[in-house]
């Protein structure tokens, strides 16, 4: 079960980067890394249990808190980037001039 | 439980999957909660029970609000009721009705399951929160400190500038 959970959060991070770089959708680029932070989160918690140890939880909290910061930070870029280019494409923003 | 575990995982990855390939924001989140809350049952199942509450609440509770939140500050304008016209539909909210039943089945059974087989060993929140503010307290500051940068990153790029010539 152990082995099992790591190919669980392998497959996850995949998926969560295929998505970062299929979609061209914005909120679903932020959703992907979501998808990858809780890959990552699950395989600390795997190895966590392997050693039933206490360390996998509390890197999995530091993921969350760096997940929370991440998104809300992202999400205000969002809202920016909206009310500039009224849509959510992000090869719209591929020159960098402001 | 074994099977709870594997159920859980296919749940998962088929959560994620039905969400990288929806062309809607709500449905796509509609999943990715899902997946979330797939994923707290393989953290229960792992015995890591207070990552799993931390799971359904900040995770699919706190972040995944904050998501629809800015869905929802997005869709202005007429096309946002003919979204809704669409999302009463039922083809929309059978998929990850479907799923999550799935899921409350599996709580049910583990929650009559009493007895714990060849698992390994739960580890309490007391063992965590005794190992966060010893060992690992600088981290939690740190943590701390990198959350109040969001809020004030976050304040910063929402603030909006009213220049002259705005419309």
């Amino acid at each position: 079960m152990i082995r099992d959970g790591f190919i669980l959060a392998s497959i996850l991070l995949a998926l969560g980067t295929a998505g970062v770089l299929v979609r061209r959708n914005i909120m679903f680029v932020l959703m992907s890394i979501e998808v990858m932070l809780n890959a990552a989160g699950l395989a600390f918690i795997v190895a966590g249990a392997r050693w039933s140890q206490a360390d996998g939880q509390i890197l999995f909290l530091f993921i969350l808190a760096t997940a929370a910061a991440e998104v809300s930070v992202g999400l205000a870029l969002v809202l920016r980037f909206y009310h500039q280019y009224k849509l959510l494409d992000a090869d719209a923003a591929s020159k960098m001039r402001g | 439980m074994q099977v709870v575990f594997y159920i859980s995982g296919a749940i998962a990855i088929l959560a994620t999957v039905l969400m990288l390939t929806r062309m809607n924001a709500v449905h796509a989140l509609l999943y990715l909660v899902v997946s979330l809350l797939a994923i707290a049952v393989v953290f229960y199942v792992l015995g890591a029970a207070l990552a799993a509450a931390l799971e359904v609440i900040i995770y699919a509770g706190a972040i995944m609000v904050l998501f629809i939140f800015v869905v929802m500050l997005l869709n202005l304008g007429e096309t946002a009721a003919n979204e809704e016209r669409r999302l009463l539909t039922a083809s929309m909210w059978v998929g990850p009705a479907i799923l999550s039943a799935v899921l409350i089945a599996e709580f049910v059974y583990i929650l009559s399951a009493e007895s714990h087989g060849n698992f390994p060993a739960p580890v309490g929140p007391k063992q965590v929160a005794t190992a966060l503010y010893a060992p690992y307290l600088i981290g939690v500051e740190l943590a701390s400190m990198l959350l109040l940068a969001g809020i004030v990153g976050a304040y910063h790029l929402g603030f909006r500038k009213v220049r002259k010539g705005d419309s």
